[in-house]
């Protein structure tokens, strides 16, 4: 009996290691696919210049539209995410009982969210800009990927908000303090879930194509307002991978590879910040 | 002299003497006024607590049964009785934190300085802020030991850096904690050790100036050692304090209480001085409870 028990564990303790490994393999490939063939093409003008005239075509310049406008509509979308989930899962977790209907409905429809495809947040948005009269803009643009990172904001701050400690609460409300009050601690206490769920938002929304298509639009140029169009990284990846010209598609690699130095060094800088403001957690 | 020995012969009568009752601790109820060192604000505060009637039920169990109960000021009441009874769901209805608790109706009045806390006109948060809570186990705010101490003070309208100062060391002071911490302020308080957490809360709770300290076995999670500090720390507060503890521990009501309720499935079964109480408990319950019969 032992014995057999002895070799279900080291079977066990295999598949997992293989199945690390495996993600591991596929991490690789993908990351070795884009240092092999995008590095060569990565030069200063690069990330340093917009597209000139033929740029699709082999032309001079780089793709600094695409990083700033990428950079634009996630820090905006970011920004105007937390903004709205902050109160969502407050309301849910310290207005509302744990056996709400209403809590409970408003769970059911962010996991819906969660699931919807970019592209018809894309056409859903879409629509309404051309209700409005809006034409493809940075405005827009944030628009759409804020509803798309809102459902990811909400349930990931929601898992770690729903084991807050009843007696904190309770240490607050016992000095006097209202519920509204409160958020100041059940900010801090839940500080280590925003900083991850920032960081799952950044990710999905830096990388998401098919949202900003039809809202965002692509222009060559840096938008200098949020009436204006806006490129981003993922799209232009996409037209540049199009071209038939070898030296142009390497070119997007290159820009594959910015992009995913980018995720790395906000990944690392939240990581920082989640270890600085966690210190405080109970 | 004459007190004390015959609190000795009803000891043994009733068979209890091998528990340590702690005779300075008798119940005084002509002597409050006259204790000297009382902060003339204290004298001037008319602080009582009258339960009066008062029944909760939480999905239709009834956890406590028609509750008449008065709190003496400036001292220790202990509440005792066996695990269930109901001892935490009276200590929490008392600043309404059981408001939240799902399918909980309650009937009856609590009446904090005159003000029935259940009338709708009644602002929740000022009959909390004259009781600070201290819970079983200590619960800092996610914050530095600083401002857990000017938090409270912030809710009620104190911003200015200087007061905020004075007010920390004061009552950092007051606990036995300041020499300890004031070296790192500024760390975060679930840095502290347990015991000192529990001093920190305590200390948190008299920053808003509080009429009564409620601690539900607020020594249940301590050593030995910070108990006893936090025991310290109550009968040195009680000449300016309600103090209501709930204890689940004989021993400590013995060692601390001036005055003790004891509740049996969610009835006050008996209430008085801790001397008359201890040593010549009137209800059977009581006797047997006190005895070991039952816990």
């Amino acid at each position: 009996m032992s014995k057999y028990k002895f070799l279900e564990e080291k079977i066990a303790k295999v598949l997992m290691v293989v199945a690390t490994l495996l993600v591991l393999a596929f991490v690789g490939n993908i990351l070795y696919t884009i240092v092999h063939k995008g590095l060569p093409s990565l030069t200063w003008e690069m990330v340093s210049k917009i597209p000139e005239g033929g740029y699709y075509n082999g032309g001079g310049g780089g793709v600094l539209n695409a990083i700033v406008g990428s950079l634009y509509i996630v820090a905006g979308s970011t920004f105007l995410g937390l903004l709205i989930s902050i109160p969502v899962v407050f309301y849910l977790n310290v207005y509302l009982t744990k056996k709400s209907r209403f809590a409970y409905a408003a769970r059911l429809a962010f996991d819906v969210l969660f699931g919807i495809p970019s592209i018809v947040y894309g056409a859903f948005a879409f629509s309404i800009m051309i209700y409005f009269g809006m034409k493809t803009s940075l405005g827009g643009g944030i628009l759409v990927l804020t509803l798309l990172i809102i459902p990811i904001f909400i349930r990931s701050m929601d898992e770690v908000a729903k084991h807050l400690p009843k007696e904190l609460l309770d240490a607050s409300y016992s000095l006097g303090a209202t519920k509204l009050e409160t958020i100041g601690v059940v900010i801090r206490q839940i500080a280590p879930g925003i900083a991850t769920a920032t960081l799952l938002s950044i990710g999905r929304a830096i990388g998401d194509a098919a949202g900003v298509m039809f809202t965002a639009g692509f222009t060559d140029s840096i938008p200098t307002s949020l009436g204006q169009p806006a490129a981003t990284l993922p799209l232009s990846v996409f037209f540049q991978l199009s071209s038939p010209s070898a030296d142009v598609q390497n070119r997007a690699y290159a820009s594959a590879l910015i992009l995913t130095l980018i995720v790395l060094v906000i990944s690392l800088t939240g990581r920082f910040i989640t270890a600085h403001f966690s210190k405080n957690k109970v | 002299m004459m007190a004390t020995q015959v609190l000795e012969t009803t000891a043994l009568k009733t068979g209890i003497s091998g528990l340590p009752f702690n005779r300075n601790s008798i119940y005084r109820a002509e002597m409050v006024d006259t204790i000297p060192g009382i902060n003339p604000i204290y004298k001037l505060r008319n602080t009582n607590l009258k339960v009066r009637n008062l029944n909760v039920s939480i999905k239709k169990n009834q956890i406590l049964k028609n509750v008449n109960l008065e709190i003496p000021d400036r001292k220790i009441t202990c509440i005792i009785g066996p695990s269930g009874c109901g001892k935490s769901t009276l200590l929490k209805t008392f600043n309404r934190l059981n408001d939240d608790v799902e399918d909980i109706s309650i009937t009856g009045e609590i009446r904090v300085d005159g003000v029935n806390i259940f009338d709708k006109d009644t602002e929740i948060t000022s009959i909390r802020k004259k009781m600070g809570l201290l819970s079983q186990r200590p619960c800092p705010l996610p914050m530095s030991i600083f401002d857990n101490i000017a938090y409270g003070c912030k809710l009620h309208g104190i911003f200015k850096k200087k007061a905020l100062k004075e007010i920390v060391e004061r009552q950092l002071k007051g606990v036995g904690l300041w020499e300890e911490v004031k070296d790192r302020l500024h760390e975060p308080a679930v840095k502290l050790s347990i015991g000192q957490q529990q001093r920190l809360c305590l200390a948190r709770g008299l920053a808003v100036e509080p009429e009564f300290i409620l601690a539900d076995e607020a020594t249940s999670a301590l050593d030995p050692i910070s108990s006893k500090l936090i025991e310290d720390l109550f009968i040195k507060l009680k000449k300016d304090y309600a103090i209501v503890l709930v204890t689940h521990t004989l021993r400590q009501a013995l060692r601390i209480a001036d005055h003790v309720v004891f509740m049996y499935l969610g009835e006050v079964i008996e209430e008085g001085p801790a001397e008359d109480v201890f040593n010549n408990p009137k209800h059977e319950l009581t006797r047997k409870y006190l005895e070991g019969a039952f816990s």
